[in-house]
């Protein structure tokens, strides 16, 4: 090995390359593998046709969520272009022996929940999975990223796919966090700074002590979200509050094996004086509770401030105005007091027990306002018996909020769980493109603290007017 | 998923000067439930497409006649969101080859490639260049050549270089597919794993 300063990137990626192809991509070896219903039948397809088999079963693991219903998970899923999905997963994974949380399986949740919060998730690993937002488990120091169907195949017949090297950007942020400030809203405050393509082509590191001080579930939606600006991951170096989340978690390493690994863990940070392609620094008292006004993440803005002119941004006025238009939104309006009709907690973003508690701290002792529908989903069944255990869902229940089952529900809309064409909802999922939510939906983005402002009072609210 | 070669496609484009076409809109997701790879082409950007009553939308360019081609030509930043393969399944199964932008997001581009659809990335200018070419005559012939890695608007004879690696060059042209050299080196891979032994 050189000596040269290298990047936690670096050490991760470097780790795990099989083969350098010249004038290609590079042969990258894949630790863990996780797969759902939507993205992988027709992969297991491939193999089929081509009379291959899946290389090591126990480093895949298949969990339903995508196309889950979010009440009545006891009963047959009614529809049957849904429950085929299903089936087929069940089936597949039963034939090639991996292992399988499907509906009814008290580990059963939204992958990018289920992998951390069973320690399947671990620092230095490499983690795939055909869904963008398995960017999440970077939180951890792992490089995770989204593959498409025909990589999903290539990682069941040889755990391997082909990557070209990604450009390696840093993004730090420091200072203090402002008065219901979320993980959320820094995400969505760097988004809206770097645009929807701004870190398309780079892997992002995120460093200062503003992600220093933040949870290992505010780390996991600040990750998920680098998608948003077109990154193919983002990851924070591991540290204790990564060991300390990690420690004891049903497939962690224990005894020795954890000795072991977190010796190789406290290496996994970048090295003074390492070079990145480029570079980002922001002030943390910069952010303020943010909401997105626009049909891409990058469309966001803080809540008490007013919708930009298109001439002022950059890229084409077109297609600004074009997204104002079908939100029904207009250049310098106010978005407080914009009346919503939907609120949406949960999703890989925001479906944790963190969320469900700030979502609750300001519901407590409130009612949802009537014209709102609430749709109220955790992340897994794991997340919905803390929430029962903590007391929460007593808190939902009086305030009139029904406490649904696990899935990715209407962050995409595959499920039942649709907003109406024309409504507006407020939601804590990651994307608001156009018909994200359901045909012709409305969607917001924004933190669990402001669509609990949203739930109580039926318009946009900023949150800290009811701290 | 193998897949046709490509070497050099000359045909008619059709035009999409929208920016950030993001692959919910290319295929939303309540149209992934297949477990089989057919007839995604019918719901290519559907909900721009059709109205609500699944009656064709005129104003959108795939319900005009006069544009037809297997290019298809889309604004900066294109097939951004989510990893669905299914967007690159469903611009296959209608019938473009390839797709033409000045910025493409990095999963659509490997999934379209896996597909053995080829996405030419070109400059803002010269996007441009091709747009008003197309307005001008619908029927005006874009040529693109992999072995050469140009692209050529053949009414102006104006072109442009594009970028692509030499080794998924070579799969294109030959029709080989990731897969088969994966299988090709899995006694490496094997010593590899059993190495590290995570």
């Amino acid at each position: 090995m050189s000596q040269m300063p290298s990047t936690l990137f670096d050490k991760v990626w470097d780790a795990h390359v099989v083969r350098k192809i010249e004038d290609g991509p590079d042969v990258f070896f894949i630790d863990r593998h996780f797969i759902h219903e939507v993205t992988s039948p027709v992969a297991f397809l491939g193999l089929e046709n081509r009379g291959l088999s899946v290389m090591f079963p126990e480093h895949t693991f298949a969990t339903a969520d995508h196309n889950t219903p979010t009440i009545n998970q006891h009963l047959p899923v009614a529809d049957p272009l849904s429950a085929n999905q299903l089936k087929a997963l069940e089936n597949n994974s039963a034939k090639y022996g991996i292992s399988h949380w499907g509906l009814g399986n008290p580990k059963n949740g939204i992958v990018h929940v289920v992998g951390p919060e069973n320690g399947i998730t671990l620092p230095g690993m490499t983690i795939v999975c055909g869904d963008s937002h398995t960017s999440t488990h970077g939180a951890f120091g792992a490089i995770a990223f989204g593959i498409g169907t025909s990589e999903v195949e290539m990682v069941l017949s040889s755990q391997c796919i082909m990557q070209p090297k990604p450009l390696k950007m840093r993004i730090n942020v420091n200072g203090s966090l402002g008065k219901a400030v979320t993980p959320k809203d820094v995400t969505l405050y760097i988004i809206s700074k770097l645009t929807t393509s701004g870190a398309t082509g780079y892997f992002v590191e995120y460093a200062g002590d503003v992600f220093e001080k933040m949870s290992m579930e505010g780390r996991m939606t600040v990750c998920n979200m680098s998608i948003e600006m077109g990154a193919r991951g983002g990851m924070i170096a591991p540290d204790e509050t990564t060991f300390a989340y990690i420690n004891g978690r049903e497939l962690a390493p224990k005894g020795a094996a954890w000795d072991k690994a977190l010796a190789y863990w406290k290496t996994l940070s970048t090295d003074a004086g390492a070079k990145f392609d480029v570079e980002f620094n922001f002030d943390a008292s910069d952010i303020e509770p943010m909401i997105t006004y626009g049909t891409n993440p990058g469309m966001g803005m803080g809540i008490s401030k007013s919708i930009p002119k298109g001439i002022d941004l950059k890229g084409g006025t077109a297609t600004y105005e074009k997204s104002l238009a079908y939100m029904g939104f207009e250049e310098k309006e106010q978005m407080i007091g914009k009346k919503v009709d939907f609120v949406f907690i949960g999703s890989c973003t925001n479906g944790r027990i963190e969320d469900f508690r700030a979502f609750a701290s300001i519901i407590k002792g409130r009612k949802k306002a009537e014209h709102v529908t609430a749709w109220v989903v955790p992340g897994s069944h794991i997340v919905e018996a803390q929430i029962k255990e903590e007391g929460i869902l007593d808190i939902l229940t009086e305030a009139g909020f029904l406490l649904r089952q696990p899935g990715c529900s209407a962050c995409l809309a595959m499920n039942d769980d649709k907003v109406p064409a024309g409504k507006y909802a407020v939601s804590t999922s990651n994307r608001n493109f156009e018909g994200r939510q359901g045909p012709g939906s409305r969607t917001m983005l924004a933190s669990p603290l402001v669509a609990a402002a949203a739930a109580v009072t039926g318009y946009v609210t900023d949150p800290r007017e009811l701290m | 998923m193998a897949y046709d070669k490509f070497t050099t496609l000359t045909s008619s484009a059709v035009p999409l000067p929208i920016e950030n076409v993001d692959t919910d809109q290319i295929i939303p997701a309540r149209f992934l439930k297949a477990t089989k790879r057919e007839a995604f082409g019918d719901n290519l950007f559907r909900d721009w497409r059709y109205n609500s009553d699944d009656s064709p939308k005129k104003d959108f360019v795939l319900n005009n006649p006069i544009y037809a081609g297997k290019i298809l030509v889309g604004g900066n930043n294109f097939g951004s969101g989510s990893s669905r393969e299914h967007a690159a399944w469903a611009i296959y199964d209608y019938g473009f080859r390839c797709v033409v932008s000045s910025f493409f997001a990095d999963i659509f581009k490997n999934n379209a490639i896996n597909m053995g659809i080829l996405p030419v990335q070109v400059s803002p200018e010269f996007l441009i260049q091709i747009f008003s070419a197309i307005e001008l005559d619908p029927n005006t012939k874009i040529e693109v050549s992999l072995p050469n890695q140009m692209i050529t608007i053949q009414a102006t004879g104006a072109s442009e270089s594009f970028e692509m690696n030499g080794y998924k060059k070579n799969n294109l042209i030959n029709g080989f597919d990731d897969i088969d050299y994966l299988q090709a080196m899995k006694s490496e891979i094997s010593a590899f794993a059993a190495e590290r032994a995570v």
